[in-house]
């Protein structure tokens, strides 16, 4: 395999956290692709949430850190759209009287990537192998597919796994009701959300839900859980991850 | 009625994810007219290019509003019409009533506007002891009810056609019947009289074209351009940042603005209108004025953070894809804007701090500034406002709110700093978390002030040891 240059891992704090299992499926694909990987382990959170509740001064905080920390790396790849989004199109926006440092947040964003995108728009990787017999349903995240413009990448790939049958839900790229902080303050409303997603997933009859971002899959899961359904949440790299 | 009640958003917000005739009606309509103007979008001859371009026509217009607003004025005074500038939604109110008593008028007949809604006008003009009567089907049923609309464009989507019967028997003495064309024709022929006889008629004004000197109404029920031609006097209401430099901008506008409103190629009928009827000619109002209204416009258009919302032409399309209108409705906004745009120009309009909850009760996907016809970014609008009320600012007179938030954030600010406490405090919350109800291994309730993920779902609880530390241990395996 031709040489690619090594990734650098910046891991979304609820996979860090909650869900390890999927940054490590992440680390199994990228080094069955030869793929050299790295992780600065004082990583934490890029302050999405501080952001998201406006809390800029503290968001900047994490983004000093965050761009700190990332500076010297050649390709930033991360599990989650959100996060993702966060950096390459909030950081700047938070340094908008500090010519400085927004230079820094571009230059970091720029070379910041969503681990599907990374996949198939840098490497050209669709098809890495992976093999999973299951019936699967495909959640379109908002920031991944709205934000980023990635809904074509992990889609090729996941029709790329061998065995597995994709069933697409309905209104697959609405929202699923999670928001961060509004889930929490505002939880009538996004249960009432989530509950039109659950609904959506249950009717395609998989026995899998997958996606690109945990915080979303976080949300179904939760309801999934509450109602004793039997569909299984996994982000789309453990999928990408079965042999 | 002027003024905002949006205080209540939760309550309200509670109060409509239970009601099912709302929760039946707000899904048959997103799922009616999102997807069918989002396919829209691509028959445009022009391409989906033309929503940018026309977006620029747009901030063009704000961006040189005195001089597009002076010419305006100027065309329609040349066109014998007469030009108000009304700093605020009362004065607004005072011209209009002003020009009615002046007029010895007694019936007013109105043609559906946002901006009325927005400056009270209706209340203003029944205080005086004249009686108004809403025009458009939709307008007039929830005048009827005596209620706000729910919806920018469809304001009486809440009610059903049986609650419409039973209405139109009470009011109008009309038989009961739940059959949308009999009920039609009831409303037809009591607004019919209402025309026939009205002394004044009202209407907003979708938007003006400096050039020219015309303001242009859409509607599709004829209503408004029944009432702007029958009555001897037409007074049009109109937002000042409802202009556009040409004709040709304009067009473009309003096609956009009616695939965005009712996905329709453009409305059923577009009427221009530069000021009373011409010497000779019989058809048309004796007088024509026109009202623009500031009412806190001025400030937005100073802020170059917000200045983009001057750009909205209420078309209502984020109204019908949003999930969180989708599912909360009109009336939990408690402001005549409801919906995304409501979610942002409620704040800017009526004191950001006062309606906190529309701007912050957002998921922030991103799907209404996709189903925009101009794309205004409202998620970064929306962004910029919840700065505002988290961090202060006098200048738009807002007093940070959310202590406790910013209290609880300040101290994640310490933790997140430095990966030693950071894993020190999921060692204590991982110890903590165990005394936490559960049901299969997940935990069932969260306490304050997270209770609220767990009120229908449940949560994964935080692993034995994060990636982090795992990452760690593999690469010292791996010395």
């Amino acid at each position: 395999m031709k040489h690619t240059p090594p990734v650098t891992l910046f891991v979304q704090c609820i996979i860090d956290t909650i869900y390890p299992d999927v940054a490590e499926a992440m680390v199994k694909v990228l080094e069955d692709l030869n793929i050299q990987v790295s992780c600065p382990t004082s990583q934490t959170c890029c302050g999405q949430p501080a952001f998201n509740s406006g809390h800029r001064q503290v968001a900047k905080a994490a983004a000093c850190k965050f761009i700190d920390l990332f500076e010297e790396a050649e390709i930033i790849i991360s599990p989650s759209g959100s996060c993702v989004n966060m950096v390459r199109h909030h950081y700047p926006e938070l340094f908008a009287d500090d010519p400085e440092m927004q230079k820094r947040a571009i230059k970091v964003g720029a070379k910041t990537y969503e681990f599907t995108q990374y996949l198939v728009d840098v490497l050209q990787a669709e098809d890495v192998g992976a093999r999973f017999a299951r019936k699967v349903t495909y959640h379109a995240s908002c920031h991944l597919n709205r934000f980023l413009g990635v809904d074509r990448q992990p889609r090729a790939l996941l029709s790329h796994i061998r065995e597995m049958e994709l069933i697409e839900m309905k209104d697959a790229d609405r929202c699923c009701g999670f928001g961060g902080t509004f889930a929490v303050k505002y939880s009538d409303i996004s249960e009432a959300i989530l509950k039109e997603k659950v609904d959506n997933i249950l009717q395609t009859g998989a026995e899998v839900v997958t996606g690109c971002d945990m915080g979303c899959l976080m949300n179904i899961q939760g309801m999934l859980s509450r109602i004793n359904a039997s569909v299984e949440v996994k982000h789309i790299a453990q999928l990408l991850a079965e042999r | 009625m002027a003024g905002i009640d949006s205080e209540k958003y939760k309550q309200n917000a509670h109060k409509a994810i239970a009601d099912p005739v709302l929760q039946s009606a707000l899904t048959s309509l997103q799922g009616r007219l999102g997807p069918a103007t989002k396919k829209l979008y691509n028959t445009l001859p022009e391409g989906q290019e033309l929503r940018k371009i026309a977006h620029q026509y747009r901030r063009k217009a704000i961006d040189n509003l005195d001089v597009l607003l002076e010419t305006l004025a100027e065309n329609i005074r040349s066109h014998g019409g007469q030009v108000h500038f009304a700093p605020s939604a009362e004065d607004a109110v005072e011209i209009c009533v002003r020009i009615a008593l002046e007029n010895h008028v007694r019936t007013v007949v109105k043609g559906k506007s946002m901006v009325t809604e927005e400056i009270g006008l209706n209340d203003g003009l029944e205080q005086a002891g004249i009686e108004v009567t809403e025009t458009d089907l939709g307008e007039y049923i929830i005048q009827l009810a005596g209620e706000r609309p729910t919806h920018i464009v469809a304001p009486a989507i809440h009610k059903t056609r049986e609650q419409i019967g039973e209405l139109f028997t009470e009011k109008l003495g009309t038989p009961y019947t739940d059959d949308p064309p009999t009920l039609t024709q009831d409303a037809r022929r009591a607004l019919r009289e209402k025309f026939l006889t009205a002394d004044m008629g009202i209407s907003g004004c979708n938007l003006a074209c400096a050039e020219t000197g015309h303001i242009t109404t859409v509607s599709n029920e004829g209503n408004i351009r029944m009432a702007t031609t029958l009555p001897k006097l037409h007074v049009a209401v109109m937002g000042m940042e409802r202009i556009v430099a040409n004709l040709e901008e304009q067009q473009a506008i309003l096609r956009l603005m009616s695939m965005g409103a009712a996905s329709q190629q453009i409305g059923g009928y577009v009427s221009y209108v530069g000021g009373p009827a011409a010497p000779g000619h019989s058809d048309g109002p004796e007088q024509f004025h026109l009202i623009i209204v500031d009412n806190g416009r001025s400030k937005i258009l100073a802020d170059e953070t917000f200045r983009e919302m001057l750009c909205c032409i209420r078309c209502g399309a984020c109204l019908n894809i949003c999930p969180v209108y989708g599912k909360i409705g009109g009336h939990s906004y408690g402001s005549a804007y409801s919906g995304p745009v409501g979610a942002v120009v409620t704040p800017l309009l009526f004191g950001i701090n006062d309606a906190s909850d529309l701007c912050s009760g957002e998921s922030l996907c991103g799907a209404c500034r996709q189903a925009c016809p101009l794309e205004i970014n409202l998620p970064r609008m929306l962004l910029a406002l919840r700065s505002k009320l988290s961090e202060g600012d006098p200048s738009w007179q807002v007093k940070p709110a959310r202590n406790q938030e910013r209290w609880l954030f300040r101290c994640w600010q310490f933790v997140n700093g430095n990966r030693t406490l950071y894993n020190l405090f999921y060692a204590v919350a991982r110890k903590a978390q165990k005394i936490l109800p559960t049901q299969d291994g997940m935990i069932r309730k969260l306490p304050y002030p997270f209770n609220g993920w767990t009120s229908q779902r449940n949560m994964q609880p935080l692993a034995p040891k994060t990636f982090m530390q795992r990452w760690q241990e593999k690469q010292e395996g791996k010395k």
